[in-house]
């Protein structure tokens, strides 16, 4: 393709990015360089309905002016990045020097919020990301073989759980699985066991969270293969069958290199947005028990009042570089194909 | 309770026309754009001021969003600022006034004295910066059936007494847990830990500094509290916020919460909930701990503010119709939806716990500029304590470690 | 692992016997699906049959069986079934205002996400260069982005230039963010159109739009249609950007749900948010019926016989 024919469909979609994105995306990075100037407090008295109090307030004037020297703030290169609240490198140092055994460092290790975080993450998407996978092809593949008549309604329910608003739907679900609710009284029915509580325990917790999450993922990777499979070939099938290949053969040997680029589409997908894992998080108030990489973005940014957005920037960088990171194989694997169909 | 509520009516109907000819608006023609939560009594206050004062104004509006917090310094910082008032609350009002977005209002105060009721100027500095109209705070909920069945004579008045009373139920059999509190982890456990940190007499910070001062004594005493009455409540607590209590309360699940006092009137309506619970709710004030003279709760105030980046007619025209809104009428017409600080306001029983800890003198949430960071490093690290696996030094030292790490990228600490 | 070694078994004996034998892997792939089916839809169910409940029924923490029969709906209502989420929601909340909000918003982020991605996409499927490459994982890095971070960062910029709390920014927002998505989708679709369709109908004398237009765009729709799901899907389901850019008067469905449920302080009116979330489901219903017979049907046929 031309450069200029090239330039003229790229356009649209890429000034949407770079204006939107890209240019967000420096200023971030810039912003995570930067600390607040200091404040200047000063000590005053507030008055109320409920009595007075000693206090202190920030005074903006004597704030602002440091603001008009250095209007980004304090230049703090990537301290930020190495602070506790990230990677920790003063902390980690420490514990290393400090402990006997390795399950004494792993400890004073899953202390620091960053790298609890960084646990549950990996975790839930080293599951959640091949389960749905390989589930969302064998639902495609099941209902791409039933009658005619049942594939839309099938195709409608599968889609329920993506439908249906997480904002609602993991609050019911979040009571389904009380102690009360219909499914923690059955799992407790189950295991015979009433004191057992889905929300008390982290190993618990952690099931939860990924069960949802293959749960509300799958419809994604069920309808990207359904329409995938929609597109093989039906002389190769034939022809595979009549050379008496099985169904289960046909699937490895047809299906599945048919819907390979597909495949690596869902992956890079997958894993993204499972490393991004944080709604269900939120909505199952799974913060005692697991954290995300996101939740701490959004903890920086709501939780303290006025944003902290040097760290949520350095967390968010270090986001795009776990994302890089997770996904070199799969981009390899594109770059390969991406050759290949070049030439 | 019907009779009271025609005559109320009637009063306000004779008095809406009157009230409306009075309403002094200031500027006419002027634009007031206002940004609220999304609470019926917040509705009311800016309803109320648009009834008043909505024709004089060329422009009246009202943006109720549960994002309020979220969005109000980013809307208040261009000049002119998207909205001309933000109704806050204590945390709020710190958080605009840590960028400088909210003025001064002491020359208004002076002009509108005649409107503004006793008691609800919100002063910082010598200067007036809010003007508050309703309370708010945590208190005890009690069944007293259930008190009276376990042998506890009297509604528990410190969290010692709690205790005890939560250890006879449990001894009699009634209730594992009978204790109720919203302690998920995040805003709501940090919020718990800093009521009853008031209530052991701590300060959060060392005095005219933002250098944290909670691993000591009263905040070990704190945690301590705080795990003997996880104790009680039930095995899923760290994820109870307020919906999750009031649940358990209008089910007949827990003896003793400590819940918001805005919660109050839905826990004693006839909806979700049984004859038995609600005839037998008791609300009484926080209780006190560790033999300290205070309810152990933090005190909430919603008020009007006035933001720093729009024209002096705009604020003028903003706050004259707001003030004209906080009237005995409006109190009158809607005097369940909150703990009003204004007069005309009849405490009814939902009252009782908020109104009773304000007068066992609960501190305020304190506004300093940097609470909300001790608040969030709170939120996160206590967790740990009360899940069993860290010692409660331990859990205050990495608490305070927290806090540094964001109080130096705030500019709080060097 | 067990149906793998069966099958590989059964394999041989099947292919050389009757072929309207029921396989296992059949009978195993059909339960599959069931068992899928019951799952996605059990949760629906519950909550389409608890939103004619009252709230101490469908979220009852003394018994789940009140859901079903509902005991406190009888007390409270006199009857087992209550339409007081739907009245209030849409009567007395006035939620048909977020739905066309709501409708706008996304009807335009589709249309304008389709337009923008298949251009592009097509471009990246057809153009063998290394740029080409470079873009697609630019766009790849640019996915990685947390939302919340974009949003936070939007806001004190959306506000000083005056269009914070319209339509018009949260459409264009929602267009740009998931751009990259969209872009990547619609960029595999085209790799599975043969390359000889278009460059066949350039050397006929097309110029390359020509092509795009007369030859590619009548076989793209399994993948438009599907990528446009997803992108319905998005902007329909967001919260993080919806929530924090309109103001209340053009809030989407989504945050008004939200602002249904209340907050620490104060009760929320969760009913209204379960009938909303039910009522909105509804017109997705008749339109996943309607799109899928798009996918299913033949319209296929055309891309890849070649």
């Amino acid at each position: 393709m031309k450069h200029r024919t090239f330039f003229w469909f790229i356009l649209p979609t890429l000034s949407a990015m770079i204006l939107f994105i890209a240019l967000p995306i420096v200023s971030v990075f810039i912003q995570s360089l930067f600390v607040e100037h200091e404040q200047v407090l000063v000590v005053s008295e507030s008055c109320g309905p409920f009595g007075c109090t000693p206090t202190t307030t920030v005074d903006t004037a004597a704030t602002a002016a440091l603001q008009e020297e250095q209007p980004l703030g304090r230049f703090n290169g990537l301290n930020t990045y190495i602070n506790r609240s990230h990677l920790a490198f003063a902390e980690v140092g420490e514990a290393w020097r400090n402990t006997e055994t390795f399950g004494a460092f792993w400890k004073q290790i899953i202390n620091l919020p960053f790298y609890r975080a960084l646990i549950f993450t990996l975790t839930y998407t080293a599951v959640v990301t091949p389960v749905v996978i390989a589930l969302g092809l064998a639902i495609a593949v099941g209902v791409n073989n039933l009658p005619r008549f049942l594939k839309g309604p099938s195709i409608f329910i599968s889609l329920l759980p993506f439908l249906v608003t997480p904002l609602v739907g993991s609050l019911i679900l979040f009571w389904m699985v009380d102690s009360d609710g219909v499914i923690g009284a059955t799992i407790q029915r189950i295991f015979n066991d009433p004191s057992l509580s889905l929300k008390a325990s982290t190993a618990l917790t952690w099931t939860m969270l990924i069960v949802y999450g293959v749960w509300h993922t799958l419809p994604f990777s069920f309808i990207t293969f359904y329409a995938g499979l929609q597109t093989v070939p039906e002389d190769t099938m034939e022809a595979a069958m009549i050379d008496g290949a099985s169904k289960w053969q046909r699937m490895i040997h047809v299906i599945v290199p048919h819907l390979a680029p597909l495949m690596s589409f869902v992956t890079l997908m997958l894993l993204m947005d499972n490393f991004r894992v944080f709604e269900p998080i939120v909505s199952f108030k799974a913060e005692a028990h697991a954290t995300s990489l996101s939740w701490i973005i959004y903890n920086d940014l709501r939780e303290s009042g006025n944003p902290l957005y040097g760290s949520a920037g350095a967390t968010s960088m270090m986001t795009i570089i776990g994302v890089v990171i997770l996904l070199t194989p799969v981009l390899i694997r594109t770059w390969r194909d991406f050759s290949r169909k070049a030439h | 309770m019907l009779l009271k509520r025609l005559a109320a009516a009637s009063l306000f109907a004779g008095l809406m026309g009157s009230a409306a000819f009075a309403a002094n608006c200031g500027p006419e023609g002027q634009s007031i754009r206002i940004l609220a939560s999304d609470f019926p009594a917040i509705h009311a206050v800016v309803d109320a001021a648009r009834a008043n004062c909505g024709d004089a104004a060329a422009e009246f509006t009202a943006n109720h969003t549960t994002e309020a917090r979220q969005i109000m310094n980013a809307a208040l910082t261009p000049n002119p600022a998207e909205y001309t008032s933000v109704i806050l609350a204590n945390a709020t009002l710190t958080q605009l006034m840590n960028d400088g977005l909210v003025r001064p209002l002491n020359d208004l105060v002076e002009k509108y004295k005649d409107s503004i009721p006793p008691n609800v100027l919100i002063t910082i500095d010598g200067n007036v910066m809010a003007v508050a109209f309703m309370a708010n705070s945590q208190h005890l909920f009690s069944r007293k059936d259930i008190l009276e069945q376990a042998g506890v004579d009297s509604i528990p008045a410190s969290y010692e007494e709690v205790l005890e009373a939560a250890e006879k139920i449990r001894a009699a059999g009634i209730m594992e847990h009978p204790i109720a509190m919203n302690l998920q982890t995040g805003w709501n456990v940090g919020e718990v830990f800093n009521m009853i940190y008031l209530g052991h007499g701590g300060e959060f910070f060392a005095p005219g500094s933002a250098e944290p001062s909670i691993n000591n004594e009263q905040g070990i005493a704190a945690l301590e509290t705080m795990k003997a009455l996880a104790e009680y409540a039930h095995p899923d607590h760290l994820t109870h916020a307020s919906n999750e209590t009031q649940g358990l309360w209008e089910s007949g699940q827990a003896a003793l919460a400590i819940m918001w006092g805005s919660r109050g009137a839905p826990i004693l309506d006839d909806e979700g909930s049984t004859e038995e619970v609600t005839s037998n709710t008791v609300l009484s004030a926080a209780p006190t701990v560790g033999g300290g003279s205070i309810p152990a709760a933090t005190l909430w105030w919603d008020g009007i503010s006035i933001a720093s980046n729009v024209s002096d007619e705009e604020a003028e025209a903003t706050f004259a119709a707001l003030i004209s809104g906080l009237t005995p009428e409006m109190v009158a017409e809607n005097n369940d939806d909150a703990v009003w600080l204004l007069p005309g306001f009849e405490p009814g029983p939902a009252a009782a716990g908020v109104a009773g800890t304000v007068q066992g003198g609960a501190r305020p949430y304190p506004m300093i500029p940097q609470i909300g960071l001790l608040h969030a490093a709170l939120g996160s690290e206590l967790t740990d304590f009360l899940k069993g696996g860290e010692s409660a030094e331990q859990a205050l030292a990495d608490v305070e470690t927290a806090y540094r790490t964001s109080a130096k990228e705030a500019g709080f600490l060097k | 692992m067990a149906t793998k070694a069966q099958s590989r078994i059964a394999a041989p004996a099947v292919s050389t016997k009757s072929r309207t034998r029921i396989q296992p892997l059949t009978v195993i792939s059909l339960a599959l699906v069931a068992l899928w089916l019951i799952i996605a839809a059990f949760p629906f169910f519950w909550t389409f049959w608890g939103s004619f409940k009252v709230q101490s029924d469908f979220f009852s923490k003394t018994d789940w069986q009140n859901a079903i029969y509902g005991v406190n709906t009888i007390r409270q209502t006199g009857s087992p079934f209550t339409l007081e989420g739907y009245h209030g929601a849409w009567v007395d909340e006035e939620f048909w205002r977020n739905v066309i909000n709501s409708g706008i918003v996304v009807f335009f982020t589709v249309v304008i996400s389709l337009t923008f991605g298949t251009l592009g996409g097509y471009a990246l499927a057809r153009s063998g260069r290394r740029y080409a490459f470079w873009l697609l994982m630019a766009a790849l890095v640019f996915r990685a982005m947390p939302h919340i971070t974009l949003v936070s960062g939007y806001l004190l910029p959306f506000f000083e230039w005056n269009i914070w709390g319209i339509l018009p920014t949260t459409i264009i927002v929602l267009v740009a963010i998931n751009q990259p998505f969209t872009l990547w989708m619609l960029h595999s679709f085209f790799l599975n159109i043969p390359k000889d369709m278009d460059e066949s109908a350039m050397v006929d004398g097309c110029t390359r739009f020509q092509a795009f237009r007369h030859v590619i765009i009548p076989v793209m729709w399994p993948g438009v249609i599907t990528t446009g799901l997803f992108s319905f899907l998005l902007a329909y389901n967001d919260f993080a950007v919806t929530a924090m850019l309109l103001s209340s008067e053009n809030e989407t469905i989504i945050p008004a749900i939200n602002s249904f449920l209340g907050t620490t302080q104060v009760e929320g009116k969760v009913m209204y948010a379960v009938a909303a979330v039910v009522s909105a489901t509804a017109p997705l219903f008749v339109l996943i019926l309607f799109f899928q017979r798009q996918i299913v049907s033949g319209l296929t046929a055309g891309a890849v016989k070649g």
